[in-house]
């Protein structure tokens, strides 16, 4: 299930994201078969999150930037408890480059 | 149509700038004077680096037009010849790719090889920019006596018999032993030991295609071994693959708890990724399963194992000569540690009897064009960021640029970082300026050479023969697998 509010967010603030970019919920549409939805949070709400899975796991292991407070986006329900909550969205490549400054879509 | 001085300027501002090339009649410059002025960028290869260099040219220049060129008559490269038909949710990516090749400002050119039909300087006078995302077809070779043998693959090949890859379909591998050994521990091996071993019953409902479903239902292999010179800390799979293993249905894991001798004291240092994945290796080598596990276990038909610290050193043949009967392994022993270590011979050999064996020790890519510079020992495109080194205006992108590893979501992050660099360098004056012809020059050359292009409208009618061919036996499609039966469904 994808935070749809978070990634209309994404859309408006990180469309470069990896995690927009990738396509709707992700290069694997929200089946845990990629891990381009990598999402960073703020501890209060980490520890509130429902438990990760294996199969979470399994994905996770393959992400950059993974942190000890990392999700995957697409098994994240939205709940009221996350009003107001800060979302990270890790940097798509590893030698951190500036945003090209070229045509942007309107 | 675009107003008349519009168009004349168009075509005094090419004069001024070069001469039209001695030949072209005018009718291609008054096509490409009716088109859009944005960048005509040309891609080949339409896989995932192919596609997502595109996504990324397309969403951040509002006016860059791409063609993407495909040596098959159909898209999308190792998503539909790679992936395994019972990792339907991987070819998702899919939709995001048809969003992109539906765009107009996106054309599919399918049936048209580069190097063969158009050469890369032919396609270079033609656009602003070429990225070249063509991947790696060829297969890493054993080079060791007795390759040749009938009953001896490479995993590649196998893999595209059984995803309908046309050029493969003929490759009807006899599987009436009962002892399978694939060469190398990557996921690509894994893919192969699951497709053996899993119930075919199973496979009913992917699109594999009938024909190897047929012949894995006559299957009498039972016992497939997945060999690695190296030891459980370099397995180059990844867990999730591996837990599939440890779960297929009708199958029993057989690892040597004396391979993991001293790992436990060594896992708490390791990385997660590879913390995660020798845990499971190491549980499932020396645990003993509980009661449900032990029984599904024992009811087992079929068996699967890793071993270690086997190198290959010959194909052993049938009494007559004929076929495969076992492989020669050297035993190893590793020098160093971790991801660098390396086998070295300790001088013993072992004798695996079998029957077929799959070599699965990694993918190459090819020369291209002699135009293109190529790095032979390293197998891809000498490049700096995705910029082809000493060639101006050409770029590369995912495994030819990269080496033949890595998931596809590695392959878009490598993507993006190609199209960023074309975009930097379009921004800062480096590409060609003045309008390109585009597709409007090639088109002629390859009608000129009897060559013809399919498009993804074409490629769409062949996707909804497929799936409607598959309806009737519950398949998501059944793929075609005969070119020439493919062209004449278009009419050609």
């Amino acid at each position: 299930m994808v935070l749809n509010a978070l990634r209309k967010v994404l859309e408006d603030v990180q469309p470069d994201s990896v995690a927009v970019a990738s396509g709707s919920d992700g290069a694997c549409e929200g089946t845990l078969a990629c891990s381009t939805c990598h999402l960073i949070f703020e501890e209060h709400i980490f520890e509130k999150l429902e438990a990760v899975t294996d199969e979470e796991n399994d994905m996770l292991d393959l992400a950059y930037g993974l942190t000890d407070r990392s999700r995957l986006g697409c098994q994240i329900y939205l709940t009221k408890a996350m009003d107001n909550m800060t979302v990270r969205v890790p940097d798509a490549v590893a030698d951190a480059r500036q945003a090209v400054d070229a045509s942007k879509n309107s | 149509m675009a107003p008349r001085c519009w168009r004349w300027w168009h075509w005094s501002a090419w004069r001024r700038t070069r001469p039209p090339p001695a030949g072209s009649t005018p009718s291609v410059w008054q096509q490409f004077s009716t088109q859009e002025q944005g960048p005509q960028i040309c891609v080949v290869g339409s896989g995932p680096a192919g596609f997502y260099t595109t996504q990324h040219l397309l969403k951040h220049h509002p006016r860059a037009h791409v063609d993407i060129y495909e040596k098959q008559l159909v898209p999308f490269g190792l998503v539909r010849f790679g992936v395994a038909p019972d990792h339907p949710e991987v070819k998702n990516v899919i939709n995001t790719f048809t969003q992109t090749a539906r765009s107009d400002r996106c054309a599919f050119r399918g049936n048209v090889v580069v190097g063969r039909d158009v050469a890369v300087s032919e396609l270079q006078a033609a656009y602003h920019a070429v990225v070249l995302s063509y991947g790696a077809e060829d297969h890493q070779a054993l080079e060791i006596p007795g390759e040749e043998l009938p009953g001896v693959f490479s995993a590649r090949a196998f893999v595209g018999w059984y995803n309908g890859l046309p050029e493969n379909r003929e490759l009807a591998p006899d599987l009436s032993c009962d002892t399978a050994v694939i060469l190398g521990q990557g996921n690509v091996a894994l893919d192969v030991a699951r497709i053996l071993l899993t119930p075919p019953g199973h496979l009913e409902k992917t699109d594999i295609t009938e024909a190897a479903l047929g012949v894995l239902r006559q299957s009498r292999v039972k016992t497939v071994w997945i060999v690695g010179r190296r030891g459980p800390l370099q397995v180059a799979f990844t867990i999730k693959e591996l837990r599939e293993m440890i779960q297929l249905p009708g199958t029993r894991p057989m690892l040597d708890p004396a391979d993991f001798l001293g790992l436990q004291d060594r896992i708490k240092e390791l990385p997660r990724q590879r913390k995660r994945l020798t845990e499971l290796l190491l549980r499932t080598a020396t645990e003993k399963p509980g009661a449900e596990e032990a029984a599904r276990q024992a009811s087992a038909a079929r068996t699967w194992g890793l071993r270690f610290f086997r190198s290959p050193q010959q194909v052993l043949p049938s009494p007559n000569g004929r076929r495969v009967a076992g492989i020669r392994l050297a035993v190893t022993r590793l020098e160093g540690v971790g991801e660098a270590a390396r086998a070295a011979p300790t001088g013993d050999t072992e004798d695996l009897p079998c029957g077929l064996v799959l070599s699965s020790v990694g993918y190459k890519s090819r020369p291209i064009d002699p135009n293109v510079p190529f790095d032979p020992k390293l197998g891809v495109i000498p490049n700096m960021e995705g910029r082809v080194l000493g060639v101006p205006g050409l770029y590369c992108s995912g495994w030819v640029k990269r080496g033949p590893t890595g998931v596809i979501a590695t392959t878009m992050t490598d993507s993006f970082l190609t199209g960023q660099m074309l975009l930097q360098d379009l921004k800062a004056g480096l590409l060609p300026s003045g309008p390109r012809p585009g597709y409007a020059a090639i088109e002629a050359l390859l009608s000129s050479r009897g060559v013809q292009p399919v498009s993804f409208s074409d490629w769409e009618k062949l996707d909804a023969e497929e799936v409607s061919r598959g309806k009737g036996a519950g398949k998501p499609r059944e793929k075609l697998l005969d070119p020439q039966e493919m062209l004449r469904l278009l009419g050609r």
